[in-house]
């Protein structure tokens, strides 16, 4: 981490973003907004903002600021959860699909290539459509577009790993396949995790906030930046900073989580360093 | 040789076969998922009031008294005769409805990846003609908007500054195909085309500058320019020609991208393109429109792989060499 801030001007950027907008989100967990984001005070609709309302009310009198405070909780809660459990599922497939090779290879690969078939949005959308809606399953089929980006990303490296003296030296000792996965070939390959986590979620944040730009993320009236941004398209004139807080908001998160990912490209990657 | 390059390409296309046959199959599966069937989804809550007869005989019509695995083979075998089913919304068969959408996606996804190219290459060569300066700064903050900024939320922006500021607004009228009205088409495509360009502009850029300092560095340039090959030319032709291969393959991936953006930038500007033909068909419940729609997608996508993977082999005499 402090290498990171030191090598990477870009990296450190994106890690003040990100700690800025993450106080926003711990404010809605912990129950600190200024407002409940949900309750509608009709006869404050569309006040400008001012000392009161940070970022104004929209045209149900509710506070933007802590709308845009609990939808930022919501996004990265759903991007989180997501690229987890994207992370766990696609590097164990990728470990096992490049330790084992063979059938398991060809079946992990099958469904990898089958995965890969679909437009990542569209899969997600035809998800999200099929399943019942909570933040929840917005979240697995957000994470069952990215399973297949890390099982591509861990199984090239593992594929080589294996060829590698040590690792066949503790096959020769003995030790069970899943010892040597995860003692020996496993750490090898978390800087290429990390930084696929960092750029995943990335992506994860701008397609929940798609989805529910479209109406199939995070139903309502739960805050999320996407429908927020939706709502506010028609009140671009009346009351501008609708649009603005929200869409300033879901800019700056990708931003942060994108300089993050650069960031640590530059610093875990090898390949990157002296060139830059 | 010649057989090995051809075995090859028979092995890619039997993959893709199979990649598509589990695509049909998860997408099938995936449909089937959801509570309810078509009966339920024609009439609703009316489904309730239907006799056991009743229930039967429109379970018989729709075939859904068959067997799972059957009705996956009837819905393959139709689709290879042309029935891709039928919107009662549309009040017509999901074919028709087809064939009249994807080529509005695919002018779209033209106009896009041509503004792409013409943003991202030229941009991608100026950061990298020198590294760490004002100009790689400037090309690096393109990059980072394009990949930050979301398609919908700049998708929105522009069609409400147009039309407000300066009363541009072709997409508030009906769509004109290109051949109905090329001008009113042409306005049309304009703000969709920008916003998914700029999306994809991002990748080709960061790309094109990772390929040509790359390229750059090799010995065959510093030859070049030692024999006295002028600096235009030696910046175009050897050193982009080099750098074409991985563009290529940026800018094929990319079309996935593109077809997902589509359905956010078709639905916010009105163009009846395939994207916005699945968002319509999940939003009034329309699942064989679904169904097929998103097959014919994933269709296009993985052609659209096989042809890049073709293309960049014709591109690179090192691919076809080994």
């Amino acid at each position: 981490m402090t290498a990171l801030l030191r090598r990477s001007p870009a990296g450190a950027a994106g890690v003040v973003i990100l700690v800025v907008l993450a106080v926003l989100a711990a404010l809605s967990y912990l129950g600190l907004l200024p407002y409940d984001p949900i309750a509608q005070q009709p006869p404050s609709r569309f006040l400008a903002p001012s000392g009161a309302h940070l970022f104004g009310t929209d045209q149900f009198g509710r506070d933007v600021f802590s709308r845009v405070a609990a939808g930022v909780g919501n996004s990265a809660l759903i991007a989180v959860v997501a690229v987890a459990f994207a992370t766990v599922v696609g590097t164990l497939g990728g470990l096992v699909s490049g330790f084992y090779r063979g059938i398991a290879d060809g079946a992990i690969g099958g469904v990898t290539n089958v995965l890969f078939a679909f437009p990542p949005l569209l899969l997600a959308l035809s998800l999200a459509s099929v399943l019942e809606r909570d933040w929840f399953t917005v979240a697995v089929a957000i994470a069952v577009v990215y399973v297949p980006i890390f099982i591509r990303v861990t199984r090239g490296p593992v594929l080589s790993l294996r060829e590698i003296e040590y690792v066949r030296a503790a096959v020769s000792t003995g030790q069970s396949r899943w010892q040597i996965m995860l003692r020996h070939v496993l750490p090898n390959i978390t800087s290429i995790i990390v930084i696929q986590v960092a750029l995943s979620l990335s992506w994860a944040v701008l397609t929940e906030a798609s989805l529910s730009f479209l109406g199939l993320g995070t139903p309502p009236p739960a805050p999320s930046l996407g429908s927020m941004i939706f709502e506010a398209r028609s009140l671009v004139f009346v009351a501008p900073w609708t649009l603005i807080a929200p869409g300033a908001v879901v800019v700056l998160l990708v931003v942060g989580l994108n300089l993050l990912g650069d960031g640590l490209r530059d610093t875990l990657d090898p390949r990157n360093r002296g060139n830059r | 040789m010649r057989s090995f390059v051809r075995s090859r390409v028979v092995r890619r296309v039997a993959g893709t076969l199979g990649t598509l046959f589990g695509v049909a199959v998860f997408v099938f599966v995936m449909l089937r998922a959801i509570p309810g069937n078509q009966i339920t989804a024609n009439l609703g809550t009316e489904a309730a009031a239907l006799t056991p007869a009743q229930q039967l005989a429109l379970e018989r019509y729709y075939g859904l008294d068959q067997p799972l695995v059957t009705q996956f083979f009837s819905w393959l075998g139709n689709l290879f005769t042309g029935n891709f089913g039928w919107s009662a919304r549309a009040q017509q068969s999901v074919l028709d409805l087809t064939l009249r959408s994807l080529p509005v996606t695919f002018e779209l996804a033209v106009f896009s990846i041509v503004l792409a190219l013409l943003i991202g290459v030229p941009l991608g060569m100026l950061a990298a003609s020198r590294t760490n300066s004002a100009r790689d700064a400037a090309g690096q903050a393109v990059s980072l908007a394009g990949l930050s900024i979301p398609a919908f939320l700049l998708a929105t922006t522009l069609l409400s500054v147009f039309a407000a500021s300066f009363g541009f607004n072709p997409n508030g009228q009906g769509f004109a195909t290109f051949l109905d009205d090329p001008l009113l088409n042409l306005q049309q495509m304009v703000l969709p085309s920008l916003v998914l360009g700029f999306g994809i502009a991002a990748p080709i850029l960061r790309t094109t500058r990772a390929a040509v300092l790359e390229v750059r560095a090799d010995d065959f340039v510093r030859t070049a320019r030692a024999k006295g090959v002028p600096e235009r030319r030696l910046q175009v032709r050897h050193v982009l020609g080099n750098a074409l291969v991985p563009i290529v393959t940026m800018t094929g991936l990319q079309f996935g991208y593109l077809l997902g953006g589509a359905v956010v930038v078709e639905q916010i500007f009105s163009v009846p393109g395939i994207g916005r033909q699945v968002l319509l068909g999940i939003q009034q419940k329309e699942y064989a429109v679904v169904q097929s729609t998103v097959l014919v997608i994933a269709l296009a996508f993985v052609l659209v792989n096989l042809l890049t993977d073709t293309l960049y082999r014709i591109i690179d005499p090192r691919v076809r060499a080994s």
